[in-house]
């Protein structure tokens, strides 16, 4: 499994990574954290604003913060235990 | 350091025109585009919702403000938002603006009319 940010390196988009880093840390899970920073790249998920989060390739949010909780609570539905 | 510049930008006003085949359709369809010109909203793609494209769910989800503009009373737009659980829209219909379905001319001045009622519901 991989989670990846979508975001140009913001402030958001940083808190988010690390949100993401935190929960998978946390869960003990192997799944790679991946930043993509080149908006080209995040253009082609088709989000309006970052920063976004998404697993595997699907977009799960678009624009807001997640909190580690929050993800950790994606991870739990996608089958991450 | 300091941090990027990015699009972390204030939640979006998105439109959501049906841009059905009849020319009601059509006329939401240019209303949806005329509003995003000037800079009221942003006209996003209906398609999308319908085909539950992640990114285009996960934005709309976060969108600051939702307006549906339909042509007809067939509300295809809203029960495409409806079924993919978007319940919180403004809903716009051409036809009760007193434009009728294959009579009414497809131009600036009916597009107009649209979008002015459009900017009415995005920004009250």
């Amino acid at each position: 499994m991989k989670i990846q940010i979508l975001g140009t390196g913001c402030a958001k988009c940083k808190t988010l990574a690390a949100n993401a880093k935190q929960a998978v840390d946390e869960m003990g899970a192997d799944i790679e954290i991946e930043k993509v920073e080149d908006i080209k790249e995040i253009m082609k998920f088709n989000i309006l604003m970052t920063p976004g989060f998404a697993v595997d390739g699907n977009v799960k949010a678009a624009g807001r913060v997640l909190s580690s909780d929050d993800i950790k609570k994606m991870l739990a539905a996608e089958g991450v235990k | 350091m300091s941090d990027k510049c990015c699009s972390c930008s204030s939640a979006p006003r998105l439109i959501f025109p049906c841009s059905g085949a009849s020319n009601v359709g059509e006329i939401a369809d240019h209303a949806g585009r005329k509003l995003t010109r000037d800079g009221v909203g942003k006209m996003y793609c209906l398609a999308g919702i319908g085909g539950r494209v992640s990114g285009i769910m996960a934005s709309t989800e976060s969108a600051g403000k939702i307006l549906a503009i339909d042509g007809c009373p067939s509300d295809c737009a809203k029960h495409t938002l409806l079924q993919a659980g978007f319940t919180k829209f403004e809903h716009l219909r051409v036809t009760d603006l007193g434009l009728i379905k294959g009579e009414s001319q497809v131009n600036d001045v009916n597009t107009e009319k649209v979008a002015l009622e459009g900017a009415s519901a995005l920004l009250k």
